[in-house]
C-alpha cells in the first residue's frame, strides 16, 4: 500500500534527480546552456564595463578592475556557502551526489578566490601604492582561500571515498561557521591597527551603469560556476558509480570516441 | 558520582595519568614554546621598544604553534591501540568523553604554556600590569585552540602526511583567536582596556565548547568507521 | 562611447598594466580551469574504459592488473 502511494510521487518530484543515473544526463544537457549563458553575459558585461560605464571621478580608469574583482569575491563566498549547503544535505540525507557536488564546486571557488586576490592586489598598487595591504577584505579573502585549500587537500588525502566525502563535509561546515567569525575578527583587527582604508566596493558615486556592469558580470560568473561544476561532477559520478549497469551502458557509447 | 559524569571523569583521569606517564612529550611541547619565543629577538633585533611591542603577538603565535604540534597526540595513540574504537562502540555519549579527552589534553599541554608565558613576557620587558591580561587571554584562548584543533585531529586521523594537513585545516580557523588573544594584551598596553577582547574570547570558548565536540565526535566516527 | 581612440582605450588612462593585467590573469585562470576540467574528464573516462576492457578480458592476471589500476 505504502509503496503504491509513494511511487507516482517519486516519479514527479524533482528529488528524483538526486539519483546519479538521472542527474548524469541532466548535467550533461544543462552544462552547455549555462556555459553559453556565461559567454553571452560576459560579452555584455565587458561591453558595459569598458564602453558604457563612465570614468570614475576619483580613481580614474583603474576602477574598471572591480567588474571582475567584486563578482569574483562574491562568487568565492557564495561557492563556499553552497559547498557547505551540499555538505549538510549530504550528511543529513546521506545522498552521495551532494558530496560529489561539494567536491566539484571547491576548485572553482578557490579559482575565484585567486582572481579576487590578484585583481585586488593589481587594483591596490595604483590606488594604495602597495600590492598588498592587510585590508580586512583582502585578508579574509586570503583566509577563505586557505579554507578551500584545506577542504581540497583533505578530500584528496583520504583514499576511501566515503570517508573523504564525510570528512570534507565536516570541514566545509566547520569552515562555514567560521567564515563570518573570521571576517568580523579581521575587520575589527583592521580598524584597530590602521585607519579606514579606501574600500573597493564602496565607491561613493557608483553610477548606475557601473552597477549594471558589475551585476551582469556577477550573473556571468554564476552561469560559469554552474557549467564548470556540472562538467566536473559528471566524471566524478561515473567513477563512483562504475559498478552500476547504467555506467556500463554509458561507457559502451563512449568506447572508441576517447 | 552521577551517571553522566562517571565516564567523563574516568576518561579524564585515564588521559591525565597517561599524560603524566609520558610527561617527556609534554615537556617537549613546553620547550618548543620557550625556544620559539626566544628565537624572535635574534630575528628582529634586541631593541627593547620593538621587543615590547611585538611581545603579545610573539607569545600568542608561539602558543598557537605549540598547541598545533601537540594536537596529533590527542587521538593517535588511542586510534593505534584500538581504544578509540572501543570508546565509540561503548554506550556512553561520544561527546562526553571527547570533551574529557580535550580537557585532559589542554591540562597537559595548554596549561603549562599559560603558566610559563608570564616568565617569557618578562624577557620581552612587558609591563608587569599586562601579565595578568596575558595569562587570562591565554587561559581563555588556548582551550579554544584545543577544541578547534581536536576537530582537525579527528578528521586527519591515520592519514599519511596528517601533520601538515592538520596545520592547513586548523590554522585559518585559529586566526580569530589569535586576533582577540594578542589584541587583548595590546589594547591593555595601549590603555583602551582589554574587556571587550576578553569577553569575546570567553564567548568564543563557550561557542567552541558547544559546537566543536559535536563535530569532533562525528569526525571520529567517520575516521574509525 | 567612453574613448576618443583605440589607443586611448588600450592605455586605460595610464593604468593599462593593472587593468589589462587583471583581465588577462583572470582569462588565463578561467582558461586553465576549463582545460583542467576537460583533462580530468578524459583521464577519468580513459581509466574507466581501460578497467572495463580488463574486466571483459577476465582471468587472474587481468584481475591483478585491475586491482593495480583501481
Amino acid at each position: 500500500m505504502m509503496k503504491e502511494m509513494k511511487r507516482p510521487e517519486r516519479g514527479k518530484s524533482l528529488f528524483r534527480f538526486a539519483a546519479p543515473q538521472l542527474f548524469y544526463p541532466l548535467a550533461g544537457a544543462l552544462a552547455p546552456w549555462f556555459a553559453g549563458a556565461a559567454a553571452v553575459l560576459t560579452i555584455i558585461g565587458l561591453w558595459l564595463a569598458f564602453f558604457v560605464a563612465p570614468t570614475d571621478a576619483q580613481q580614474g580608469e583603474v576602477y574598471r578592475v572591480i567588474f571582475i574583482h567584486v563578482p569574483a569575491a562574491w562568487m568565492s563566498m557564495f561557492v563556499y556557502l553552497i559547498m557547505a549547503f551540499w555538505s549538510a544535505v549530504g550528511l543529513v540525507m546521506n545522498t552521495r551526489l551532494s558530496f560529489m557536488m561539494a567536491r566539484a564546486l571547491a576548485p572553482t571557488g578557490a579559482m575565484f578566490c585567486v582572481v579576487a586576490l590578484v585583481t585586488g592586489a593589481l587594483w591596490g598598487k595604483p590606488t594604495w601604492g602597495a600590492y598588498w595591504v592587510w585590508d580586512a577584505r583582502l585578508t579574509s579573502q586570503l583566509l577563505l582561500l586557505f579554507l578551500y585549500f584545506g577542504f581540497m587537500a583533505l578530500t584528496e588525502a583520504i583514499e576511501d571515498p566515503r570517508r573523504a566525502d564525510k570528512a570534507g563535509a565536516i570541514i566545509a561546515l566547520v569552515g562555514a561557521v567560521n567564515v563570518p567569525i573570521i571576517y568580523f575578527s579581521v575587520k575589527w583587527w583592521n580598524t584597530l591597527h590602521q585607519g579606514a582604508s579606501v574600500s573597493l566596493t564602496k565607491a561613493p558615486s557608483m553610477a548606475a551603469t557601473m552597477l549594471a556592469g558589475m551585476l551582469v558580470m556577477a550573473l556571468a560568473s554564476w552561469a560559469y560556476t554552474i557549467a564548470v561544476t556540472l562538467w566536473r561532477v559528471r566524471p566524478l559520478i561515473l567513477e563512483r558509480e562504475r559498478h552500476a549497469e547504467w555506467v556500463a551502458a554509458e561507457l559502451d557509447a563512449l568506447e572508441g570516441r576517447i | 558520582m552521577s551517571r553522566t559524569l562517571g565516564p567523563f571523569a574516568a576518561v579524564l583521569r585515564r588521559d591525565l595519568l597517561l599524560a603524566w606517564r609520558g610527561r617527556a612529550d609534554v615537556l617537549v611541547t613546553l620547550a618548543f614554546f620557550v625556544v620559539v619565543v626566544c628565537l624572535f629577538p635574534f630575528g628582529v633585533g634586541a631593541e627593547t621598544n620593538q621587543l615590547r611591542s611585538i611581545a603579545p603577538g610573539v607569545l600568542w603565535v608561539a602558543a598557537l604553534l605549540a598547541t598545533l604540534l601537540s594536537l596529533h597526540r590527542l587521538f593517535a595513540q588511542d586510534h593505534a591501540d584500538g581504544t578509540l574504537e572501543q570508546l565509540l562502540l561503548s554506550p556512553e555519549p561520544t561527546v562526553l568523553w571527547v570533551v574529557a579527552k580535550i580537557v585532559a589534553h589542554w591540562i597537559a599541554t595548554g596549561m603549562p604554556l599559560v603558566l610559563v608565558a608570564p616568565a617569557l613576557a618578562l624577557l620581552f620587558d612587558v609591563e608587569q600590569g599586562a601579565l595578568g591580561v596575558l595569562v587570562l587571554s591565554l587561559a581563555l584562548g588556548t582551550p579554544i585552540l584545543a577544541l578547534l584543533g581536536a576537530v582537525g585531529a579527528a578528521l586527519t586521523l591515520g592519514l599519511r602526511g596528517g601533520g601538515m594537513l592538520l596545520a592547513l585545516l586548523v590554522l585559518p580557523l585559529f586566526v580569530p583567536v589569535l586576533i582577540f588573544g594578542a589584541g587583548a594584551v595590546d589594547s591593555h598596553l595601549s590603555g583602551t582596556g582589554a574587556d571587550a577582547h576578553i569577553l569575546l574570547l570567553g564567548g568564543g570558548l563557550l561557542g567552541a565548547l558547544a559546537l566543536a565536540p559535536v563535530a569532533c565526535a562525528a569526525a571520529l566516527r567517520i575516521a574509525v568507521e | 562611447m567612453q574613448w576618443e581612440s583605440w589607443s586611448a582605450f588600450w592605455q586605460m588612462g595610464g593604468a593599462a598594466p593593472f587593468v589589462w593585467g587583471s583581465y588577462g590573469i583572470t582569462a588565463l585562470l578561467v582558461a586553465g580551469e576549463l582545460i583542467m576540467v576537460m583533462h580530468r574528464r578524459k583521464d577519468a573516462l580513459r581509466r574507466l574504459l581501460r578497467l572495463r576492457r580488463a574486466r571483459a578480458g577476465g582471468g587472474s592476471g587481468r584481475r591483478a592488473f585491475e586491482e593495480i589500476v583501481e
